[in-house]
């Protein structure tokens, strides 16, 4: 007979501790591995959680996409490479993968995205960074320079992702800044490290255009709003949440100073963000 | 030929920002920015006002000649129905049903 232990870590990303269980002592330790200073210690408070049912790899189709839906109140996830059910209502789901980090990192993803809508947040494609107390995003596709701009952080910068970027709405009663906080995330680009495990108050969103000379320019509010929803990590075909998200995005923009940050691959382009 | 009512779809978001009206369709993402003759057949698309009465209005507020203002305006209404924006109908909407629209 063989004793199998369950092992639990609780994968902390922006204040909502998502507990994981595991019979797999070696895909626990990958974990440990992957999300790092993200990992706490399981609190008796009440969190989300996810069992994750190991299964052997299989072929997977590159073009097999992502979706997500609500069926019978719960939320059904499927890619090629997991299929994931979370019940909103009892905070609870599981997850059937084998075992490696990007499928769990994919459904991370997905849960934030969805509990965020709710709470006038949101993923966005972007870098962030924390200077003197406060955050700044750097948002743009890929190849606009979100992991350049990374790797060029003066050692003052503390660099909340290369990648995607968590936003919500501060809770404090007398936010700073914007009103908005911007926390670490640890979903890396191709800078390949996960982001500094902090939160600060958001003062001002940057949209990345590589040009010949450091320089900030003027952003049209519409273009604004335009860009941030273009850069948005939202996957449920839902539409109240695709509503709430579209909603959200327009009274960022509406709080949070846009514009553009024109540089060249400089360490002198931090010189701007103060 | 029928009177056509466009009515704006209960589900879609909306906002207003820096003078353009940006609205996206929930069932597919599409965003949309509406130029002024755009706005205007949006904000009258209550259900109960036909194509007709937006087409004399569209002739009463800007430079353009009747029929570029009715393929303007069909052009607009089938292309945003097609996305779930709007939705037409060959009889207006009660009075219940636009008030619910409008309170959009």
């Amino acid at each position: 007979m063989t004793l199998t232990a369950t092992h639990e870590l609780a994968i902390d990303i922006g204040g909502m501790p998502i507990l994981v269980r595991t019979d797999n002592a070696e895909f626990a330790a990958l974990l440990e591995d992957r999300y790092g200073s993200f990992i706490h210690v399981p609190s008796s408070d009440r969190i989300f959680s996810l069992d994750i049912d190991l299964i052997p790899p299989r072929t997977i189709l590159e073009d097999e996409d992502v979706s997500v839906r609500l069926e019978s109140g719960r939320w059904i996830i499927t890619r090629g490479d997991f299929r994931a059910e979370f019940d909103p209502g009892s905070g609870h789901g599981w997850i059937r993968q084998s075992a490696n980090p990007y499928s769990i990192d994919g459904v991370l993803r997905i849960l934030h995205s969805l509990f965020l809508a709710r709470e006038g947040g949101f993923l966005v494609h972007a870098a962030s960074a924390v200077r003197n107390g406060r955050a700044f995003l750097f948002a743009g596709v890929s190849g606009a320079g979100k992991t350049t701009l990374s790797r060029l952080a003066p050692p003052d910068t503390e660099v909340l992702t290369d990648e995607i970027s968590y936003v919500r709405p501060s809770t404090e009663p007398r936010p700073l800044g914007s009103g908005y906080v911007a926390f670490g995330t640890p979903f890396a680009g191709e800078l390949a490290r996960i982001g500094a495990n902090l939160r600060a108050p958001l003062v001002a969103l940057y949209l990345l255009v590589q040009g010949p000379k450091n320089r900030i320019e003027p952003v049209e509010p519409a273009e604004a709003a335009r860009a941030v929803l273009r850069n948005i990590l939202f996957f449920a075909h839902d539409e109240e949440l695709v509503g709430l998200v579209f909603q959200s995005v327009f009274d960022f923009v509406a709080r949070v100073p846009v514009q553009r940050l024109v540089f060249t691959p400089d360490a002198r382009v931090w010189e701007l963000i103060v | 030929m029928n009177p056509v009512y466009p009515a704006r779809s209960k589900q879609v978001a909306a906002r207003m920002l820096g003078g353009e009206m940006m609205i996206m369709s929930p069932t597919d993402t599409t965003l949309f920015n509406l130029n002024d003759v755009g706005s205007a057949i949006w904000n009258a698309a209550d259900g109960r006002t036909s194509l007709d009465e937006i087409v004399a209005r569209l002739c009463d507020e800007f430079d353009v000649t009747p029929e570029a203002a009715r393929h303007d305006a069909e052009t607009f209404v089938e292309e945003l129905a097609a996305h779930g924006i709007l939705h037409l109908s060959d009889q207006p909407a009660a009075p219940a049903e636009a008030g619910r629209q409008e309170s959009k």
